[in-house]
C-alpha cells in the first residue's frame, strides 16, 4: 500500500513508524530539518514542503497513492490536504482534527471536505477517558454510530450477580441488547433463554448508558455508579469532552476551572456538571469542597506540569484513582511511576486510531472480537440495500448467515431492534456477525 | 452625539399612525347603520381623528427612529391611540348623562368627563376591561359606541405597534426595535427574517382565532343553545377573548348567556394567555414546540392547578348562592365551570365574568388575586408579570441560594434546556422588582386618595384596584367586582389608574425609560 503522511510531528511520526515496515511511506513535513531528520530515522521517503499544495502533492505521487493521512496540528490544514488529495486521486483520506464542531460537520454531510475518515483527537482522548472510568470491567470497548452506540464485551466473573442468570434476566434495559456469547471458545448466538455462566464472555450493543448501567450489574465492585464522586480538573476541550460523555452515561460530574469566562460556558454547555471556578492547585479550596472525597480525578489541564501537581496533590489529599491527560508522550512513564494511576496521551491515542483503523477495514468502523472468531460492523443502508424495506425477524429468516443486529441508529437518534422492526435506507445497523460471513453481510447491505 | 431624544420623528410616525385609527372607525360606523342609530357621532369622529393624523404627520414627514425616538415612539403610540379613542365616548355621551359623556357645566364636570372618557379608552386599549362606563346597556348607550369599546380592545390586543408593522411599510423599517418595546415578554422572538412578515403572522393567527370563536359562538346560538349570543354579542365579545380583554356590553358579562357559551368561551381565553408564536409553529407543523415551550408546560400546569383547588373550595361551598352565578355548593358541574372560567379570565387578564366573585368567601378570592399575579404567556395577549418571568425569577433565587453556601460553583439559570442571558435575568429582577413597587405604592395611593374623598376601601379593594390596572386585568373585588365600577374613585386615582394601565400594558419599561432619559440628559 502507497501511504502519504502529512504532518512529521508526534502523530505523524508515530504512525509512519508502525506502517514503514510493511508499506511504502511517504512523509510531508513543512520544516525541511523535520523532514531530513526523520529520513534517518525511519525507513520513509520525506518531502519538505506544504502539504496542501497540489505541486507537493504530485511530488508524494499522492494521485496513486492508497491513503493520505493527514495528522499535522493544524485543523485546517489537514482540511485543505485531504481536499487536495480527492482532486488528484481516490486515496483514502483520513484528517486529524481537534475541532469537535469539524467532526460534526463531517458527521453529518458524509464526504465533507473530502475527507473518508475523521479522528478527533480531543474527544479520542475523552471517550478513553470514559472508558477507563466507567467500564474497568470490560475486556473491549468501541463506539459506532459516533458514539450513540457502544459495544462492550465482559468477562463474567463468579462473584458476578450476572452468572448463573438467563438472557432475558440479565437483559433489563430497554436500549441494550445480547449479541454474542463466548463460552469455551465457540459463539453462542444468545436467545432468552440461554444461561450464563461464570467464565463466559458477553457481547453487548447499545446505548453508552444501558451498557453503563449494565457493567455495574456485571462487576458492581469496579464499575462506579451514579453515587460516586468524579472530578476533571480543567475545562479544556479534553475536560469539556469527558464532563459531556460522562454525563451521557448519567454521571454528574464535577469540573474546576480557573477562568471565569470558560467556567460559563462549559457551565451553559453542561447541564449536569457542578462547574466551579477556582484554582485547582489551591488546596485550601480543594478541601473545603471535599476533593479529597472524590473517587475519581481526571486531570485536563493546558500543561503537564500542572496536571501533575494536581495529580500529585489529588493523590496525597486522598483520591481513589487519578487519571492525568499528558501531553507529551515521554511523560506518561514518569507519571505512572510517582504513583499517577493512569496517563493518557492524546497523541498517543490519535496515532493508535489511526494505526488500527488502516490496519483493518477501510471501509467500515469495525470491532474484532475473540481471536477474529466473529466482527461487530457498522453498516448504512444505501437504496438498494437488500435489508431496506424488511424486518427483522424476516431477515434472520431469509438468511443462514449468522448474525444479530445489537442497534440501529435513524437521523442520529437511537432505535431498539425488535423482531418487528423494519429497516429504511440511511439506517446505521451495528451488527455482531461470524467472522466468515463479513463480506456476505456487507455486500447484502 | 446628542443624549437628547428627537422627538419630531417620533410624533411624525405618531400621526401615520393617527390617521389609520380613523379608518377603524367605520366599523362602528357600519353598526350605527344597521341599527338605524346616529351616524354623526362616528362621522364626526372619522373626519376629526383623520384631520389630527393628517396635521401631526406634518411635523416629520420622513421619521427616521432611533433605540430612543422608538421608545418614545411606543410610549406615544398607546397614549396617543388611547386619547384619539375619547372623541366617539366624547361626542356620543355629549349632553346626556353618560359618565364618558362631554360635558360643559362646569369645569369640575367638563375635567371628570374628560378623565372618565381617558379612562374607558385606555381600559380598552390597554385591554384591562376596568369599566367606569355606568349602566352598561344599549338603552343607555348606542350600540355602536359599545362596538367601539370593544374594537379597541381587539386593536390593542395584539399590539397596535405590531399591527402597525403589519401593514404600514414606513414602520416596518424600524419594526424589530418596535415591537421588542411593546411585544409582552421579556424578548422578541422573530419567526421569519422579515419583521413584517412576523408581524403579519402573528396579526393573522390572531384574526383566524377571533373569526373561528365568532363562528362558534354564532352557531351556538343558531343551534338555539345560546339565545342571547346574537350576531351582535358574537362579533362584540370575539372583539374582547382573543385580545384578553374583558369588555361586554352585557352589564352582567359573560353571566348573561348560556353554560354552552360559558363552557366556549373558556378554551378560547385560556388561548389567549399562550404565546402566539407558539400557534404559529403548530401551523406549520411543529407541534411539538408548543409541547415542550417550558412556558407553556409551566402556564397548563398553574392554570390546572388554580383551577382544581378553587373548584374544590367552591364545591365546598366558598361561594354564597348567588342570583349570578348560581350554586356551586355540591354542584360539580357548575363548581368546575365557575372555577375554570374565573381562573381562565383573571389569570391571564382577561376580565370576563360568570359569577359576581366579590362576593365570594375571602379565601376564595384570596386565591384569584393570587392567579391575578401570574399573568398571561410572553408573546400572548395577556398581560401581569407573565409566567416566563416568575420562572426565571424563581429559579435565579435558587441558583443565588445555591451559590451562597458554594460560592465558586458557576450555574447558569436554565429555561427548557435553553440558558437564559445574564442580561436577560437582570433585566427581568428589574422589571418584576419596578412591577410590585409601583403596584404596592399605587395601592396605598389609592387608598388613601379614596379615604380623602370619604369612602374607605377594604385592604383588597385597594390592592385590587391597583393589581387590576397595572396587569390589565380589569375587575377586583367588592366595590370594584366584575359587575362594579370605578367611576366612583376621584380624578387623581383615575390618573393614576390611566398611567398604571398605560405601562402596565408596555411593560413598564419602556415609559420610564424615556422619562429617566429625559430627565437625566438635562
Amino acid at each position: 500500500m502507497h501511504v502519504v503522511i502529512v504532518g512529521a510531528g508526534e502523530v505523524g511520526t508515530s504512525i509512519a513508524a508502525s506502517l514503514a515496515p510493511d508499506h511504502e511511506v511517504v512523509v510531508v513535513d513543512v520544516d525541511p530539518d523535520r523532514a531530513e531528520q526523520l529520513k534517518y530515522e525511519l525507513d520513509v521517503l520525506t518531502i519538505a514542503g506544504d502539504g496542501t499544495t497540489a505541486g507537493i502533492q504530485t511530488a508524494a505521487d499522492v494521485g496513486d497513492a492508497d491513503m493520505v493521512i493527514a495528522c499535522t496540528d493544524d485543523d485546517r490544514t489537514n482540511l485543505v490536504t485531504c481536499g487536495t488529495a480527492k482532486t488528484l486521486g481516490d486515496a483514502f483520506t483520513i484528517a486529524r482534527v481537534k475541532s469537535t464542531e469539524y467532526l460534526r460537520t463531517w458527521e453529518d454531510t458524509r464526504g465533507a471536505f473530502g475527507v473518508d475518515f475523521m479522528v478527533c483527537t480531543d474527544l479520542l482522548t475523552a471517550q478513553n477517558i470514559v472508558r477507563v472510568i466507567g467500564l474497568p470491567a470490560a475486556i473491549d470497548v468501541d463506539p459506532f454510530a459516533s458514539g450513540l452506540v457502544q459495544m462492550a464485551e465482559f468477562e463474567i466473573s463468579a462473584e458476578s450477580p450476572v452468572a448463573g442468570q438467563t438472557v432475558s434476566e440479565a437483559d433489563r434495559f430497554e436500549s441494550l441488547t445480547f449479541v454474542g456469547i463466548f463460552r469455551n471458545g465457540e459463539m453462542i448466538i444468545p436467545r432468552g433463554d440461554t444461561d450464563i455462566g461464570a467464565g463466559d464472555r458477553a457481547v453487548v450493543i447499545g446505548s453508552p448508558e444501558s451498557v453503563q448501567s449494565f457493567a455495574n450489574d456485571v462487576a458492581p465492585e469496579t464499575t462506579p455508579d451514579r453515587a460516586d464522586e468524579i472530578v476533571i480538573v480543567g475545562g479544556s476541550e479534553i475536560g469539556y469532552q469527558t464532563a459531556r460523555l460522562l454525563e451521557e452515561r448519567d454521571f454528574t460530574p464535577r469540573l474546576i476551572e480557573r477562568d471565569p469566562g470558560r467556567a460559563r460556558t462549559l457551565a451553559e454547555d453542561l447541564p449536569n456538571t457542578v462547574v466551579m471556578e477556582h484554582d485547582a492547585t489551591d488546596t485550601e479550596f480543594l478541601s473545603r469542597e471535599h476533593v479529597d472525597e472524590a473517587d475519581i480525578v481526571v486531570t485536563a489541564l493546558g500543561s503537564d506540569e500542572q496536571n501533575l501537581l494536581v495529580s500529585v496533590l489529588a493523590k496525597r489529599l486522598g483520591v481513589d484513582r487519578v487519571i492525568a491527560v499528558v501531553d507529551s508522550p515521554d511523560y506518561v512513564t514518569v507519571f505512572e511511576e510517582i504513583g499517577i494511576d493512569i496517563a493518557i496521551n492524546p497523541r498517543t491515542v490519535t496515532a493508535e486510531e489511526i494505526t488500527r483503523f488502516t490496519y483493518e477495514s477501510i471501509a467500515e468502523n469495525i470491532a474484532v472480537l475473540e481471536n477474529d472468531q466473529a466482527e461487530v460492523l457498522e453498516l448504512e443502508l444505501t437504496e438498494g440495500s437488500r435489508f431496506a424495506g424488511r424486518s427483522i425477524a424476516e431477515l434472520v429468516e431469509e438468511t443462514d448467515v449468522r448474525f444479530v443486529i445489537g442497534a440501529i441508529t435513524r437521523d442520529h437518534a437511537l432505535v431498539t431492534p425488535r423482531g418487528d422492526t423494519v429497516l429504511e435506507p440511511g439506517d446505521h445497523v451495528v451488527l455482531l456477525v461470524d467472522s466468515d460471513s463479513v463480506s456476505e453481510i456487507a455486500s447484502m447491505a | 452625539m446628542s443624549w437628547g431624544v428627537n422627538w419630531k420623528a417620533s410624533v411624525g410616525l405618531l400621526g401615520v399612525g393617527i390617521k389609520y385609527l380613523a379608518v377603524t372607525m367605520l366599523v362602528p360606523l357600519v353598526v350605527a347603520v344597521v341599527y338605524g342609530e346616529d351616524v354623526w357621532v362616528f362621522l364626526v369622529s372619522l373626519a376629526l381623528v383623520a384631520g389630527i393624523g393628517f396635521a401631526v404627520e406634518r411635523v416629520d414627514p420622513d421619521p427616521d427612529l432611533g433605540p430612543r425616538e422608538a421608545l418614545l415612539f411606543v410610549s406615544l403610540a398607546w397614549l396617543a391611540a388611547a386619547v384619539i379613542g375619547t372623541v366617539p365616548y366624547l361626542l356620543a355621551g355629549y349632553g346626556t348623562a353618560s359618565t364618558v359623556g362631554l360635558q360643559t357645566g362646569s369645569f369640575g364636570a367638563f375635567s371628570e368627563s374628560i378623565i372618565n372618557a381617558l379612562f374607558e379608552s385606555m381600559s380598552g386599549f390597554t385591554t384591562t376591561g376596568a369599566t367606569v362606563l355606568g349602566e352598561i346597556s344599549t338603552d343607555r348607550h348606542s350600540h355602536a359606541l359599545l362596538m367601539w369599546r370593544q374594537l379597541t380592545q381587539w386593536l390593542g390586543g395584539m399590539g397596535i405597534i405590531v399591527l402597525m408593522i403589519a401593514i404600514l411599510p414606513e414602520v416596518a423599517v424600524n419594526g424589530a426595535q418596535l415591537m421588542e418595546s411593546e411585544a409582552p415578554g421579556p424578548e422578541l422572538q422573530k419567526l421569519t427574517p422579515r419583521i413584517a412578515e412576523t408581524a403579519r403572522a402573528l396579526w393573522l393567527i390572531y384574526f383566524g382565532f377571533t373569526v373561528v370563536y365568532i363562528a362558534i359562538l354564532y352557531g351556538l346560538h343558531l343551534g338555539g343553545m345560546a339565545p342571547n349570543m346574537d350576531l351582535y354579542n358574537a362579533v362584540a365579545h370575539g372583539f374582547t377573548t382573543l385580545p384578553t380583554g374583558g369588555f361586554s356590553p352585557e352589564a352582567d358579562s359573560i353571566a348573561a348567556f348560556s353554560a354552552a357559551v360559558q363552557w366556549v368561551v373558556i378554551p378560547f381565553m385560556l388561548v389567549a394567555g399562550v404565546n402566539f408564536a407558539l400557534f404559529w409553529h403548530v401551523l406549520r407543523g411543529e407541534a411539538e414546540v408548543m409541547l415542550e415551550n417550558a412556558e407553556f408546560r409551566a402556564y397548563a400546569g398553574a392554570l390546572a392547578v388554580v383551577t382544581a383547588v378553587l373548584a374544590v373550595l367552591l364545591f365546598r361551598g366558598a361561594a354564597p348562592p348567588i342570583e349570578l352565578g348560581g350554586a356551586t355548593e355540591g354542584v360539580t358541574e357548575n363548581a368546575l365551570r365557575q372555577a375554570a372560567f374565573q381562573i381562565g379570565s383573571l389569570l391571564n387578564s382577561t376580565g370576563y365574568a360568570t359569577a359576581d366573585f366579590a362576593q365570594w368567601d375571602t379565601h376564595a378570592q384570596v386565591l384569584l388575586l393570587f392567579a391575578m399575579f401570574i399573568g398571561g404567556s410572553a408573546g400572548s395577549t395577556g398581560g401581569g408579570v407573565k409566567v416566563v418571568r416568575w420562572l426565571i425569577v424563581g429559579k435565579t433565587i435558587r441558583r443565588e441560594l445555591f451559590t451562597t453556601a458554594h460560592p465558586d460553583v458557576v450555574r447558569p439559570v436554565r429555561l427548557g434546556g435553553n440558558v437564559v442571558d445574564e442580561d436577560a435575568i437582570r433585566g427581568i429582577m428589574v422589571f418584576t422588582l419596578l412591577y410590585v413597587v409601583l403596584f404596592a405604592l399605587s395601592a396605598v395611593f389609592i387608598a388613601l386618595d379614596t379615604a380623602r374623598i370619604g369612602i374607605q376601601l377594604s385592604v383588597l379593594e385597594s390592592i385590587s384596584a391597583s393589581l387590576a390596572t397595572i396587569g390589565n386585568i380589569g375587575p377586583g373585588f367588592g366595590r370594584l367586582g366584575p359587575f362594579g365600577s370605578y367611576e366612583f374613585f376621584s380624578n387623581a386615582s383615575k390618573l393614576l389608574m390611566i398611567f398604571l394601565m398605560w405601562v402596565g400594558r408596555l411593560e413598564i419599561v419602556p415609559v420610564l425609560a424615556v422619562f429617566i432619559s429625559a430627565i437625566d440628559s438635562r
